[in-house]
């Protein structure tokens, strides 16, 4: 190449152009995006996350949970054709048919879009699914309610309630206290095949770490609807 | 005298024109060789450490509960380790030492003031290593390939300007006469790496933008920081050695420029395909998608040039052990090409999400760029050193555990991955199941991780025992100089 003026113009270009087209292009369309509501009259949405539940996020990001959990429920048109057992009341057959995985997985009632992760200091989407996704977390009753023994169990060790998974246990999070004139009502139990129990006498409770970082994920939820984001039906 | 001009002079890094041309290239190599040696040493250093951490989270990762009782060594802390030692230990230097190398061979220049280069190189190697410590103490950001604390950036940036500084320096003073192409991708390369690292820092953490836009900034980020600083890197590598070592010119080199072309023009677009059916916008993903598909053309282009050079003397390949490195890496970035053209919104909604992911950034991290510059090293050490590589056994035996551990490595992620994907997507299938029948992936992560420590290991031993010769050669000579030891000692 002899012309170097159009090397170093081309370069130059080249770092113009698609910085403007995608990032500032981006940022034009989404970067002052405010709550919504579905409907004229109903509430706005998403709400900031506040106290506890801001303290357990930081705790999710030093950790590195987005190593191996996601938080971007793909929507109801990420379809995939599939065979499928379709269940009737004395029969069930297998047919083709168009699924959207994450929704029928029950992971989220419709695809994240942009407004949900606008009050997220970063937004933690994550990049591999050796985990479930997480977005929408805290609307599963059966993990969450009446207490939260789920949550602390499996973080624990998760094997407890997830047997078979390679998520690594988080007992660090955790302290062995000698039981004082009556058990802590924070105290978790562990079953029997629990390898790791605490001696007679003694109870484990959540560390603030656990507790904020259970609030977090509880917190988690993307159970509301959105002006250009309904449940799908 | 204007003071202006003393420092133009002082840095001025032209050779001495009345020389032969083998005096000036080893003026040249004279001049570079206490940075390269610094850049490789550290580099390497890195690399070894990342093998180690990447070798523990994949134990991690197979038996939850091995080293589980140390918060610090948590498996989403060692993986960002591992990934960041990696990325900004190994390939950063690697590709320091190797950019300013070529650059100033291919421009006929030397390398003046090497006081700031030890200084900046010092800086960077203190920024990653205290970047990855606030990684295993806290410090994570969980921003991929942004993991160390935005504190480190600034240390990081100013290292860079200071030692990418002398590679532009030597282009500026570069002999009259064609640029070659290895020359464009260089420039290239040092110039767009600064510009997109400071982008992302700054839209991330120093002015961050709203929620997404975070996201979109980070997926470009990553894919221009692999596909227009280390593939280009590689590039520059790959047609440099394969012509020289093989004494042949490049088959098709006036192509060379469409590829050089294309590739800048479309790697900037690309990044958003990892977020299709994502929370961001269609158009998005889709310039997402047709950027990463149109990459497939600097690959053909470079597949021409490099494999129709190549394959004119297969013999000649097969006796050099740097062109089986550069070749395998050309090789592979054909490949590379081939999987980016099969970006769509389909591929992406199997795919993405998955370990296919990770076998692609390891497909261009390690079995393209790493490769290359193992090449490079193997080719450039002897000749700014003035010495011979020791062992040709533990050449060999580094090249055959990087190639069988990346290949084995990247297939075993593509195939697992996308079986990952299909499964992931089948709501019939128990979620439990799809983490489950990743198994026999996790093990070849182990396997091949250990092969490939046992290779960098080889590397390592053939570095150090080829820098104590250099050394103990140096003390002999010095102490010759005075006296202390009869002349035929050091004198050779």
């Amino acid at each position: 190449m002899k012309n170097l003026p159009v090397l170093y113009c081309g370069i130059l270009f080249m770092l113009i152009a698609p910085w403007c087209g995608l990032i500032l292009g981006s940022n034009v369309q989404l970067g002052s995006l405010q709550p919504g509501a579905a409907e004229d009259g109903d509430p706005v949405y998403p709400k900031i996350t506040g106290g506890l539940a801001a303290q357990g996020r930081a705790v999710y990001t030093e950790m590195g949970c987005v190593y191996c959990h996601t938080q971007q429920p793909r929507p109801a048109s990420a379809e995939i054709l599939q065979l499928q057992t379709v269940k009737t009341n004395t029969t069930s057959r297998t047919e083709m048919a168009y699924v959207s995985p994450d929704i029928a997985r029950g992971w989220a009632k419709r695809g994240a879009v942009p407004r949900d992760y606008i009050y997220d200091e970063h937004p933690l989407l994550g990049l591999f699914r050796n985990g479930p996704d997480l977005a929408d977390i805290g609307s599963n009753a059966a993990l969450s309610l009446p207490t939260s023994i789920w949550h602390y169990q499996h973080l624990y060790d998760p094997q407890i309630t997830s047997k078979g998974s390679m998520m690594p246990p988080f007992r660090f999070l955790f302290k062995t206290q000698k039981i004082g004139d009556r058990p802590s009502p924070l105290a978790i139990t562990l079953p029997d095949s629990e390898p790791i129990r605490p001696a007679p006498g003694y109870e484990v409770v959540p560390t603030e770490r656990a507790i904020a970082l259970v609030a977090y994920l509880r917190s988690l939820n993307q159970d509301y609807e959105l002006p250009e984001a309904k449940f799908s039906r | 005298m204007c003071p202006f001009e003393d420092l133009a002079s002082s840095i001025d890094p032209r050779t001495d024109s009345h020389l032969s041309e083998q005096a000036r290239l080893a003026q040249i190599d004279t001049s570079l060789r206490g940075p390269v040696f610094f850049f490789f040493a550290k580099a390497l250093g890195w690399l070894l450490l990342a093998s180690i951490f990447g070798l523990v989270a994949a134990v991690k990762i197979v038996n939850p509960e091995f080293l589980a009782g140390h918060e610090y060594l948590t498996y989403g802390r060692v993986f960002a380790a591992a990934v960041d030692s990696f990325v900004y230990g190994w390939g950063c230097q690697a590709a320091f030492a190797v950019a300013l190398w070529l650059m100033a061979r291919l421009c006929g220049t030397q390398v003046k003031h090497l006081g700031v280069l030890y200084i900046a190189g010092a800086f960077w190697n203190l920024g990653v290593l205290w970047g990855v410590g606030c990684i295993f103490f806290g410090g994570l950001t969980s921003v991929p390939l942004l993991e160390m604390p935005p504190q480190v950036a600034p240390l990081l940036g100013f290292s860079y300007v200071m030692i990418a500084l002398w590679g532009l320096l030597s282009f500026h003073y570069r002999q009259p006469g064609p640029v070659y192409v290895s020359q464009w991708y260089l420039l290239a390369a040092l110039l767009l790496f600064p510009w997109i690292g400071f982008s992302a820092e700054l839209m991330i953490f120093f002015v961050p933008a709203r929620g997404v836009v975070q996201s979109v900034v980070d997926a470009w980020f990553v894919n221009s920081l692999l596909w227009l600083w280390f593939v280009p890197v590689a590039l520059a590598v790959m047609y440099y050695l394969l012509p020289k070592i093989l004494g042949r010119a490049i088959f098709g080199y006036y192509l060379s420029v469409l590829g050089f072309w294309s590739l800048v023009t479309f790697a900037g677009w690309a990044g958003t395909h990892f977020l299709v059916y994502g929370p961001i916008p269609a158009w998005l993903q889709t310039v997402g998608i047709v950027g990463n598909t149109m990459l497939l053309i600097p690959a053909i282009i470079a597949s021409l040039n490099l494999h129709g050079t190549a394959l004119a003397d297969p013999k000649g390949v097969w006796a050099s052990p740097v062109l089986r490195f550069v070749v395998f890496s050309s090789v592979a970035f054909s490949l590379a090409g081939l999987v980016a053209a099969l970006s769509s919104r389909e591929f992406g909604l199997v795919t993405n999400l998955t370990q296919f992911t990770a076998g692609n950034g390891l497909h261009l991290l390690y079995a393209v760029f790493s490769m290359a510059m193992f090449g490079a090293a193997y080719y450039i050490l002897p000749r700014v050193l003035g010495r011979e590589w020791p062992s040709a056994i533990l050449i060999k035996a580094h090249f055959w555990s990087a190639a069988l551990g990346i290949s084995v490595l990247v297939l075993a992620l593509y195939y697992f991955g996308w079986r990952q994907g299909v499964e992931i997507n089948n709501p019939e299938i128990d979620f439990i199941t799809t983490v489950q029948n990743t198994d026999t992936l996790n093990r070849i992560r182990v396997g091949a991780g250990a092969l490939l420590l046992v290779g960098h290991l080889a590397f390592f031993v053939n570095f150090a025992w080829m820098a104590a010769g250099a050394a103990c050669e140096c003390c002999c000579a010095c102490l010759s100089r005075f006296g202390l030891l009869p002349a035929t000692g050091g004198a050779r």
